[in-house]
């Protein structure tokens, strides 16, 4: 059961996940602000937004260009470590992964 | 305020195959609702061989269509996000052709959204929010106690309005012309709006030389952030033919205009429809912001949206053949009880409010939704802070005849103080 945080506008959020949940569905379970997730995690309206802490990337890898990309690009401020929350599957290797959620997210 | 449509078949017995779900007329009527009901029941996905459009498959449940929306490689929105493709790409000489990027596959679209996507950030949309509260509080101030009037031009058109012409800084004292091009330009003959095709392209000619003169005044000027400047300067816009350009200010004069009115009518009958949550609303107004999304998803104030096959491909066990239309009824997977609960009820705090259709899903999704939210929210905050003791609708409403906008254009009400 990985411990994931997030941080949002300065504010962090320790959040226990059950193994193969989403990050945006833990989020959704802990009330993280700044994550909706409009579409309920189909990868479809982009409202998951997150950066990675670009120490975690290798572990969480980039988003897929296809499918996930374009969504992502809906948004503004987006950087290579840019993921849709709702798309990185949880697992026991991402304990004390840091995810931050843009300030323009709402 | 039940107007239930005499003239329509019985939506029980009437052969399956011959359910055609595109004909304006059930909406002006509000007589769709049992059509959708059976077709989500048995033929979830259902192929209408014959319409006044043609054949068209009917894409009826809530994940269907998610489904459908976000896989914009097997449907296609090009030229396919009405079901009337033949007239909006043009199939008389002169008719006015539509090519928006919501009607884009990528790459195009994604470069043309993403040039007006900077208007819409919430950044910009925070700018605005000073503004559409003090025009909220003057036209709320105006409003006759006691007395009856219609809704619909008195506050949702004037204050879609109003916003329009702040969007594209138009002249304020003429923001009614935007109204009327929004309305031309999804109108069709016998709506009430319009009487003839012609009388459409000729009126929408008209706006295209007037918002080509304006791009022009805009490079003329330094870049500001209305979508205009937004069109008139941005780099990847220069090479942007005259007719995309046009066709993306209609879609965003069409998709700030109709969409909010209706949903601001809408929610002025659906509190009426429903005492129980007008009650909970005063009791608790923090509760206007899980009542935004529910007014969204109970209007659903786009119908469906279109999209065409680009391969061979099964959808809920039928065969969806290459090249054939598809819709997506918004209409019905906002009320599909599978995947919302009490989905039939207006419910303004329900859990996960914005878990609805109305916006769309996939690259297509709107880009105006948070700012549609805010028009919505500060209305209804300002509505609250009246004290008013219920807002009646008096008579009956009045539906347009569109299967594509579901528009309020009259509903008579009577504030009581």
């Amino acid at each position: 059961m990985p411990k994931i945080r997030f941080v949002q506008q300065g504010t962090e959020y320790a959040v226990e996940a059950p193994d193969g949940i989403s990050a945006m569905e833990a989020a959704l379970n802990a009330g993280v602000p700044g994550i909706d997730g409009d579409c309920g995690g189909q990868c479809a309206c982009a409202t998951c937004h997150v950066y990675v802490d670009p120490a975690w990337m290798p572990v969480v890898g980039p988003a897929d260009a296809d499918t996930e990309q374009l969504m992502i690009d809906l948004n503004e401020g987006v950087q290579a470590n840019s993921r849709l929350a709702c798309q990185v599957q949880l697992t026991d290797e991402m304990n004390g992964l840091l995810l931050l959620v843009p300030d323009a997210q709402f | 305020m039940d107007s239930s449509a005499t003239t329509m078949v019985d939506p029980q017995s009437i052969p399956i195959d011959q359910i055609d779900v595109s004909d304006p007329k059930l909406y002006q009527e509000d007589a769709h609702w049992p059509l959708f009901e059976r077709l989500r029941r048995e033929d979830p996905v259902h192929y209408c061989a014959d319409s006044a459009y043609g054949a068209y498959w009917s894409v009826t449940r809530y994940e269907d269509i998610v489904a459908v929306d976000s896989n914009h490689k097997i449907f296609s929105a090009h030229h396919a996000v009405m079901l009337d493709d033949g007239r909006h790409s043009g199939q008389t000489e002169d008719a006015t052709v539509m090519l928006p990027f919501l009607a884009m596959d990528p790459p195009e679209h994604d470069k043309q959204r993403k040039i007006v996507t900077p208007a819409m950030s919430p950044a910009n949309i925070a700018k605005l929010e000073a503004t559409i509260r003090r025009r909220v509080q003057e036209v709320l101030d105006m409003l006759p106690i006691g007395a009856e009037f219609d809704w619909v031009p008195t506050v949702s058109i004037e204050l879609t309005a109003q916003m329009l012409a702040t969007l594209v800084n138009y002249p304020l004292k003429d923001r009614h012309q935007l109204v009327r091009w929004s309305d031309v330009s999804v109108g069709i003959p016998g709506d009430g709006v319009i009487d003839s095709w012609e009388q459409r392209d000729q009126e929408l000619k008209l706006f295209a030389q007037t918002f080509l003169a304006l791009r022009e005044e805009r490079r003329a000027a330094p870049p500001t952030s209305d979508l205009i400047s937004l069109l008139a300067h941005s780099p990847e816009a220069q090479d942007m033919s005259i007719q995309d350009y046009i066709s993306n200010v209609i879609l965003l004069i069409v998709g700030g205009n109709d969409t909010t009115r209706n949903s601001m009518s809408g929610s002025i009958l659906a509190l009426h429809d429903h005492p129980e949550e007008w009650a909970k609303l005063n009791a608790n107004p923090a509760l206007i912001e899980s009542m935004v999304p529910e007014i969204i998803r109970f209007q659903t104030p786009l119908i469906y949206m279109g999209r065409r096959a680009t391969q061979d491909v099964e959808l809920g066990g039928k065969l969806i053949r290459k090249g054939d239309k598809v819709a997506m009824w918004y209409i019905s997977g906002n009320r599909d009880s599978e995947a919302i609960e009490h989905a039939d009820r207006f419910i303004i705090d329900r859990p996960r409010p914005r878990q609805h259709l109305s916006f769309g899903f996939g690259i297509h999704r709107c880009v105006g939704n948070r700012l549609a939210e805010m028009q919505l929210r500060i209305l209804w905050e300002e509505i609250l802070k009246k004290g008013w003791k219920r807002i009646e609708v008096t008579g009956p409403v009045r539906r347009a005849y569109s299967n594509n906008i579901r528009g309020i254009v009259s509903l008579p009400v009577r504030i009581h103080a």
